[in-house]
């Protein structure tokens, strides 16, 4: 259940013990490792090559920063990337809020409420494809939802349904994003809440704590590390996927994951490596967005206000 | 009170979750349905007929073709996990907090700058639009899951037992086989449903890698959606999320449903 949380915290296990030496660890690890590097930080790193490459005018072997600056100077790159920000910055805050009233209103039932518990962990297993095509059935014009509209006499044709999807908003794209990743967040957090117990939110009573107080003091304060991880994650799944704003993002501007695809896959030669330029670019706001809150929590808990 | 607001809130979340799968059903069920009607106007087999009739060989080709790349991506990551998660589990030794970012990298920055990147060095190698290929691209996203998973199987396993088979003359094979696996069983299978689950939804970098010849379900979906036949772009989306389903489904009756969460 906290696979992620491990990775994003350190590693103390009591039961771990002395190595059987150096060469037999490097052993058991190296595999993996070979490949994660090898394929993961290889593809990155000749990925920067390809970004680099030269200018077909200039010498063939001089690196150059062109491509980055077209892409950087580019406006269509800005509206994008504000794009991007805006539907992965919405869409994980409003995952993030139904997924702390859904863990608190499921630590109390979660016993009684079995097939609620189950069919709730169904959107984990989905392929964020499937959501997004059953997205465009619900909410297209002439999707169910609209369907509906005209049934209940809320509009007479399919052209005074408010456009959800392929939308200026991305609201097509941010409801199937908060679809798939409530109930990854809300078991994060039920995770820990399960863990802690009630004796802390007790004393608080007893000490005439309201509700939002202990909400706000006790909870929040527990489960804001697994909350934080598993909003990371979200935020930076959506900045980087594909799918989902493939099929439910509008045309102009694009989301930033399919502009660079779009590029790289473009007839003319000369946009790929604008279009490898694009992925370094998403790849490299997703490690400073970790670097950036691991730092900015490290601070808080220095100061004493976070766990 | 408190159960009233208890099941209002259990019916919104049933509903919630349910209702995209049926409204694909109602699609993949219906031969004519036509704008407003809340309801198919004739419901039939037409798109079901299409999928594993006319259009058959083609879409149970891709079936198997992702089936293959998940199974295969499955069993490399747990094979190349298993003794990663072991050591990183059980040994306490340097570089283990290095090796934790090196691995939760994958994990986050998106396939899309990773496939890109390596296809061009894929080209020059052979192994862009060929099976291998594109197993070894969902590897560089599945190992870490499966290295992670196996590390929290190995933090709570205890060698002793291992060390008891060895002092009554079992060799290391029998070792590995008769007390390692089947104490670690249930985190293995996790793993590999990670893995599986993980490569059965790739898209992107199938198609990068793949290059249109690796035709995965995924990739024919893609196409179909294109296509604007609806009825059967719903029937092949039942049948990409099936082994979701049957996933979580084991994972409930096997594994307690305590597995499955870390799956993106």
């Amino acid at each position: 259940m906290n696979t992620h949380n491990k990775n994003l915290s350190t590693h103390t296990d009591a039961r771990t013990r002395e190595s059987p030496g150096f060469a037999a660890t490097s052993l058991l690890v190296a595999p993996a490792l070979l490949v994660v590097v090898g394929l993961f930080g290889g593809g990155l790193v000749l990925g920067l090559i390809q970004s680099l490459a030269p200018l077909p005018t200039a010498g063939a072997d001089v690196l150059t920063v062109e491509h980055f600056a077209n892409v950087l100077s580019d406006p269509d790159f800005l509206h994008s990337l504000m794009l991007t920000l805006y539907v992965s910055a919405t869409s994980t805050a409003i995952a993030a809020a139904f997924s702390i009233f859904l863990a608190l209103v499921l630590v109390s039932i979660a016993k009684k409420y079995r097939l609620v518990h189950f069919i709730f962990q169904i959107p984990l297993t989905v392929p964020h494809l499937v959501i997004a095509v059953a997205v465009v059935f619900m909410l297209s014009p002439t999707g169910f939802f609209s369907r509906l509209a005209v049934k209940f006499g809320l509009i007479d044709s399919s052209a005074a349904f408010p456009l959800l999807i392929n939308d200026r908003w991305g609201v097509g794209i941010i409801l199937a994003y908060v679809w798939k990743e409530v109930p990854f967040i809300t078991l994060m957090i039920l995770a820990v809440l399960r863990h802690t117990g009630v004796e802390l939110l007790e004393v608080g009573r007893t000490l005439k704590a309201g509700p939002w107080q202990r909400f706000r003091y006790i909870t929040l304060p527990t489960i804001s590390p697994s909350l934080g991880a598993a909003c990371l994650i979200v935020f930076a799944y959506s900045f980087g996927a594909f799918e989902v704003p493939f099929l439910l993002g509008q045309s102009y501007p694009m989301m930033l994951p399919v502009w660079a695809y779009k590029n790289y896959s473009d007839v003319d030669l000369l946009a790929r490596p604008e279009g490898i330029a694009t992925g370094i670019i998403i790849a490299g706001v997703i490690i400073v967005a970790i670097v950036l809150s691991q730092t900015l929590i490290q601070a808080a808990r220095r100061r004493g206000t976070v766990l | 009170m408190r159960s009233l607001k208890q099941n209002i809130i259990s019916t919104a979340v049933i509903t919630t979750v349910l209702l995209p799968f049926a409204v694909l059903m109602m699609w993949s069920f219906s031969n004519r349905w036509f704008y407003p009607e809340l309801w198919p106007r004739q419901w039939g087999f037409r798109a079901w007929d299409y999928v594993f009739g006319t259009a058959g060989f083609q879409i149970i080709t891709a079936l198997v073709q992702s089936m293959l790349v998940a199974l295969v991506t499955a069993l490399m990551s747990v094979a190349i996990g298993l003794p990663a998660g072991r050591a990183l589990g059980l040994y306490e030794f340097k570089g283990k907090d290095l090796i934790s970012v090196i691995l939760t990298l994958p994990v986050i920055v998106p396939p899309l700058c990773v496939a890109m990147g390596l296809h061009f060095w894929f080209i020059k190698m052979g192994l862009a639009s060929t099976f291998l290929g594109v197993v070894l691209v969902h590897l560089t996203f599945c190992l870490p899951y499966s290295v992670f998973v196996l590390w929290g199987v190995f933090s709570n396993y205890n060698p002793d037992y291992e060390a008891q088979a060895r002092s009554l003359g079992a060799s290391s094979w029998k070792v590995i086989f008769r007390v390692m696996l089947p104490l670690t069983f249930p985190g293995i299978m996790v793993a590999g449903l990670f893995s599986f689950l993980l490569s059965w939804s790739q898209y992107l970098s199938t198609l990068i890698i793949g290059g249109g010849r690796v035709t995965t379900l995924p990739v024919l979906l893609f196409a179909l959606m294109g296509s604007g036949d609806r009825p059967v772009a719903a029937a092949v989306s039942i049948v990409f999320v099936v082994p979701a389903f049957v996933a979580l489904l084991f994972s409930a009756r096997y594994l307690g449903g305590k597995s499955i969460a870390g799956i993106r």
